[in-house]
């Protein structure tokens, strides 16, 4: 087990590694790109809202902030399109953070059910803000400068930088949940009020938190906005961005490392699929809708921790069956 | 003795209850101090208080000769004030070592914890070793969830002791708890009082009390009515009145049964 663990997880990763050099098809590395760009972003949430039970629907309000950087920064820098955008990554990363603290000195004034509703409104403010907004080009949106990649490898570019994102958001929030800060934010999400009483700076460990998993969500959009070439205000201010994510964590595995990125595989990898697939659009929707409702009924804590306990449950019964039935013994060897 | 914790004339209302009316209590340094009174008193208020989830309308409270009346629970539980919950309150659903070392470090600042492990080598072995004390180590890495009633009180017990406060305030320690489990409790606080640590100890069981206590302070009604030592708080007839009519009729056992 203690080899097998790391055997998958490099697995995984060579997989993922390779998918654009063998699938070409501009049609499915595009859904490669987005499906990465999701599994980043979930795993991003997860480290703070999966952590500390706080969830979040207003992560769209980061990735939008990320994909204006993007478009704000690059047209009035008159910056050449191509792969010098990408710099721009790491600042919408951090404009993303910075917008985050007084967003989260706010919302993470109250706790729990109250948060989800205030970071949903907060989320409002900025989409009408967007669209609003003269310095954000209002309702007719930015076009960035034009990116001439020819069309077959256009995608492959933006596929490695998300998969660097993928990395980067994991191993990140894999050193969160080792850290000191990572226990405390998982003794906020068991009893706040307790870690509060043996020393915990909640607030402070708290907003640390917000703070942080914005980062991954800014360079996300800003990742975005320099794919598509183009936003609009409803586009990157989404509110069913905001679902999304929460859901592909929902369903992978709320408060895990693999969960998030279970999650928006399936999820994201699934819906463009759809999308392409079948002429109505909108069908998805119905797919995902049975399936959340499958999700909840059988598997309330995910994929991943639903696998993990019939794994262990198994190998239990294997043991129990071997010590009672010395004809097992021979079968399991 | 000097007073170590020290609450004075604390005035605190939740509506139209005074839940406290100007009471005062002294912790001395090194005693097992009692707090009692029928139900609806204002004891737990009075810890809350104390420890800073609650704020005081008027009054002061001070600990170490420091005045704390504002403070926050994690920065009085830095200054060495630790308490339990009357209903026992665990981390359920990460493992009781991990329990255990969220209170390791009482006063560190939130920055360090980003940078450093969940735990150093002296850390782990100062949390197995309050583990041990309490006969928890062999649960060490199940989840704190699955303990049972007793166990929980034990893990909380223990994980206020890792941080090696100067004084611990127990609510209901053998709230309950069944007979063997309460003696070993009790064992346990002596052996720590012995070792200099300081108790305040919120508790219906008298027998509990008058065993342990060096020191009884009676609440009634949001105030202070008698502070002595058992024999002499047992003895007092404003104590009596204060508890004949409510349904907590313990001490009156207690009287009966002498």
């Amino acid at each position: 087990m203690t080899k097998a663990k790391p055997t998958a997880w490099s697995l995984g990763l060579a997989v993922l590694i390779v998918f654009p050099l063998i699938v070409t098809n501009p049609a499915w590395t595009s859904i490669g790109v987005l499906t990465l760009m999701f599994m980043a972003c979930t795993t991003s949430w997860n480290m703070f809202s999966g952590y500390s039970g706080y969830v979040s629907l207003g992560s769209a309000i980061f990735f939008g902030s990320g994909a204006y950087t993007m478009a704000l920064v690059s047209t009035h820098a008159h910056m050449a399109g191509g792969a010098a955008l990408f710099w721009l990554i790491p600042v919408a990363g951090l404009v993303a953070m910075v917008i985050a603290v007084p967003v989260g000195a706010i919302a993470l004034r109250v706790r729990r059910h109250t948060f989800v509703v205030i970071t949903i409104a907060l989320f409002f403010v900025f989409q009408l803000l967007a669209i609003n907004a003269s310095f954000t080009g209002g309702a007719a949106g930015i076009y960035i400068p034009l990116i001439n990649w020819g069309a077959s490898y256009y995608n492959v570019p933006f596929y490695y930088v998300a998969l660097g994102m993928v990395i980067f958001a994991t191993l990140l929030s894999a050193a969160v949940r080792r850290s000191r800060f990572g226990l405390q934010l998982l003794a906020i999400r068991d009893d706040e009020d307790r870690a509060l009483g043996l020393g915990v700076r909640v607030t402070a460990v708290k907003l640390t938190g917000f703070v942080m998993s914005a980062f991954t969500l800014g360079m996300a959009g800003g990742l975005y906005c320099m794919l598509q070439g183009q936003i609009y205000p409803q586009f990157v201010f989404d509110p069913t961005f905001d679902i999304t994510v929460a859901l592909m964590a929902f369903l992978g595995g709320f408060g895990t490392l693999l969960g998030p990125l279970l999650g928006g595989l399936i999820l994201e990898a699934s819906q463009q699929y759809l999308t392409e697939s079948f002429s109505n659009g909108s069908l998805y929707l119905i797919l995902f809708g049975v399936l959340f409702l499958l999700v909840i009924l059988f598997m309330p804590q995910g994929i991943v921790v639903a696998v993990s306990q019939w794994w262990n449950g198994r190998a239990q019964r294997r043991e129990l069956a071997a010590t009672t039935d010395p004809a097992a013994v021979g079968a399991n060897t | 003795m000097p007073a170590l914790l020290e609450a004075k004339d604390v005035t605190r209302s939740f509506g139209g209850v005074h839940a406290l009316a100007g009471c005062s209590l002294s912790v001395d340094k090194g005693s097992i101090t009692g707090l009692i009174g029928p139900n609806g008193s204002g004891k737990t208020t009075m810890f809350n208080v104390m420890t800073g989830y609650v704020k005081p309308e008027k009054g002061t409270i001070s600990f170490n000769g420091n005045d704390v009346t504002n403070a926050r629970p994690d920065k009085i539980f830095a200054l060495g004030v630790g308490r339990t919950f009357q209903l026992t309150r665990i981390f359920a659903r990460i493992s009781v070592i991990e329990n255990m070392l969220v209170a390791t470090q009482r006063d560190e600042s939130w920055l360090r914890g980003l940078t450093r492990s969940k735990s150093s080598k002296s850390e782990l072995d100062a949390a197995m070793e309050w583990l041990d004390f309490v006969g928890l180590s062999r649960l060490a890495s199940l989840q704190a969830g699955s303990l049972s009633y007793g166990q929980r009180k034990l893990l909380e017990l223990a994980y206020v002791l890792v941080a090696d406060p100067d004084v611990i305030l127990l609510d209901e320690p053998a709230g309950g708890v069944n007979l063997t489990l309460i003696n070993e409790i009790s064992e346990k606080i002596l052996a720590l009082n012995k070792g200099g640590k300081t108790f305040l100890i919120v508790e219906h069981n008298m027998e509990f009390v008058m065993k342990i206590c060096d020191k009884v302070t009676v609440m009634h009604q949001g105030c202070d009515l008698v502070t002595g030592t058992p024999a002499e708080v047992r003895a007092d007839p404003a104590v009596l009145d204060a508890y004949l009519g409510s349904s907590d009729d313990e001490l009156e056992e207690e009287e009966v049964n002498d």
